[in-house]
């Protein structure tokens, strides 16, 4: 069970004046199971790279492929094989349409034939999921929600769909940290409890190190780093610096105390965990 | 991709003729549409084409765009030259079948009509390839300055047409993301009967419409923040100012017209002078 690319590049507005290259010789495979991470600054090619992941760009050269099923066919094995893939759009509230909040979550499981009963049961877990309650808000129009809340209706309306993986392109842009968190947090509870695969598409290195096991970073249409985390800041910060992307700064802070003795555990991932690792070391409570 | 379709057609470039000022360019699309209407014979319609040739030349925009912006008319095109053929009256029959009957001045006329339109559209669009959109808006303003006088709106309906402008990329770009989001949610919009198809676009007819009215209302409310109260005593960032250029092409088609003028005229108003 894998998303495949094979030498994707992608041009945008091909034989205009216009033209321009998004994409250079991608290849990449992403598991079932896997939480990757894309990183790359605006205009870098991230949500371009994305798009290929369940068909909806035809790579200018190149081939795709869901669990081995070629995304340039037709027929109902390539329908199914793109349903499979969730994809959350920068600002998904944007697309929000019916006239009920239960309505627009029930817009893509319907369309991938559950039955009623079934349509059912997959909205109100996808409610729970982004913990917007089913009694209070199932039958408010999602037009009279606040931001965080029309997101996370919109959110829930891809988790609806039961797909084995979830696009997510910046799902935090805009929103206030505590709302960030809480998404976060619902996306991080769904891929354990589900065993999906997750993409996460973010400009902040600081969300990539916290959720991630894999990173890519991106730079010009090209996918210039593939590892973990902890490997890239360790092996690569220069490669980073490069492209005028940092290491976050607790990592550089862990370095450094280790270089003046303190022994720290290589699985800081944020200010929260270096501080218990401190207190671990000194011995305080 | 819904997003590829190139706005107003603008060609960018930096050619002479794409720096002339829009309002010199206007005026003398202007005064070569006249010429082509003052043009009776071979000579006159062959400084007209040598001059469209000219400045395709100079702003160097492929053939390949010009003809494209042909096609579209050719229809008209063939069925102008055809009802002149056989329409026309004459003595010189050149061809004749049955009812049928096709005289020199038939098919003079024919290709002079046809001639004519193709001109027109060419010049057209020129000044649409070598003048995006926004600046062109501009043009027509000042332009349409000197008539306010007897009421017409001219920085309100240059505005308009600017706003208008502005907003086609951003609501291609929008249409093209929300038919991509119900995509992936399993939206189908080629299936089903025309009423269920109907149906199938409300998925993206409710947020276009939605987003529109948002960036409406926040436009007027960046306006307005901005002071904005219509065009009463406004400056502009870019003026627009006449240049060396703009005196060549005025003069350049200046001469034109009068060579065009003199070809057609020229016996009579020898004739008036003696
Ligand atoms: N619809 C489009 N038409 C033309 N160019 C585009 C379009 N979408 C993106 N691009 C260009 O492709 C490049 C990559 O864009 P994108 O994938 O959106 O980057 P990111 O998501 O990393 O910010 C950018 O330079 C952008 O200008
Ligand atoms: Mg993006």
């Amino acid at each position: 069970m894998s998303i495949k690319l094979e030498n994707i590049s992608y041009t945008y507005m091909q034989g205009t004046p216009f033209e321009r290259n998004a994409l250079d010789d991608v290849s990449v495979t992403i598991e079932k199971g896997e939480f990757v991470a894309i990183i790359g600054h605006t205009g870098s090619g991230k949500s371009t790279l994305v798009q290929h992941l369940n068909g909806l760009l035809k790579p200018s050269t190149g081939k795709a492929f869901i669990n081995d099923v070629d995304l340039d066919g037709k027929g109902d094995e390539v329908k199914k094989a793109k349903h499979s893939v969730g994809m959350v759009f920068q600002y998904p509230e944007h697309q929000i349409f019916a006239e009920t909040v239960y309505e627009d979550i029930a817009f893509g499981p319907r369309n991938k034939g559950f039955s009623e009963e079934e349509v059912e049961k997959l909205v109100k877990d996808a409610m729970s999921f982004v913990h917007l309650d089913y009694e209070e808000f199932a039958q408010k129009s999602p037009f009279n929600l606040s931001g965080g809340q029309m997101r996370r209706v919109a959110i829930a309306g891809v988790v609806a769909m039961a797909p084995d993986y979830l696009v997510l392109d910046e799902p935090s842009a805009g929103l206030d940290p505590m709302a960030r968190d809480v998404i976060f947090e619902e996306i991080i509870n769904l891929y354990k409890k589900r065993d999906i695969g997750v993409v996460l598409v973010t400009h902040s290195m600081e969300e990539a190190v916290r959720y991630a096991n894999r990173l890519l970073v991106v730079s010009d249409g090209k996918i210039i780093l593939d590892d973990a985390p902890k490997e890239i800041f360790k092996n690569h910060s220069q490669k980073l610096l490069d492209v005028s992307m940092d290491i976050p700064q607790v990592f550089k802070l862990a370095e450094s105390l280790r270089q003046k003795g303190l022994t720290l555990s290589e699985d800081i991932i944020d200010a929260k965990s270096l501080v218990a690792e401190i207190k671990k070391q000194r011995g305080i409570k | 991709m819904l997003t590829d379709i190139t706005l107003g057609q603008y060609y960018p470039g930096n050619s002479f003729v794409h720096r002339l000022d829009p309002r010199t360019k206007i005026i003398v699309a202007f005064l070569f549409i006249i010429g082509t209407f003052i043009a009776t014979d071979a000579i006159t319609y062959g400084m007209l084409i040598g001059f469209v040739a000219l400045i395709i030349g100079i702003s160097r925009l492929p053939m390949s765009l010009v003809v494209k912006s042909i096609k579209p008319l050719w229809i008209i095109l063939i069925l102008t030259l055809l009802i002149h053929m056989f329409t026309g009256q004459g003595e010189n029959v050149i061809f004749s079948w049955r009812f049928l009957k096709v005289t020199q001045e038939g098919l003079e006329l024919g290709v002079k009509m046809s001639l004519r339109l193709i001109l027109l559209l060419v010049v057209s669009s020129i000044l649409t390839f070598t003048t995006s959109p926004i600046v062109l808006t501009d043009g027509i303003e000042a332009l349409l300055r000197p008539f306010r006088s007897i009421g017409v709106p001219a920085h309100e309906l240059a505005m308009m047409m600017t706003i208008a402008l502005r907003f086609i990329p951003t609501l291609l770009g929008e249409t093209d993301r929300i038919m991509k989001a119900q995509t992936a949610r399993g939206a189908d919009f080629n299936e089903g009967n025309i009423i269920k198809r109907a149906k199938n676009l409300l998925p993206i007819l409710i947020p276009l419409f939605i987003s529109a009215f948002r960036r409406a209302d926040e436009l007027a409310v960046a306006m307005e923040a901005r002071c904005y109260r219509g065009g009463e005593g406004r400056t502009r960032m870019h003026q627009l100012v006449y240049k060396k250029i703009d005196t060549v092409a005025f003069i350049s088609t200046g001469i034109l017209l009068i060579a065009i003028i003199v070809v057609r005229w020229g016996n009579d108003l020898c004739g008036l002078l003696n």
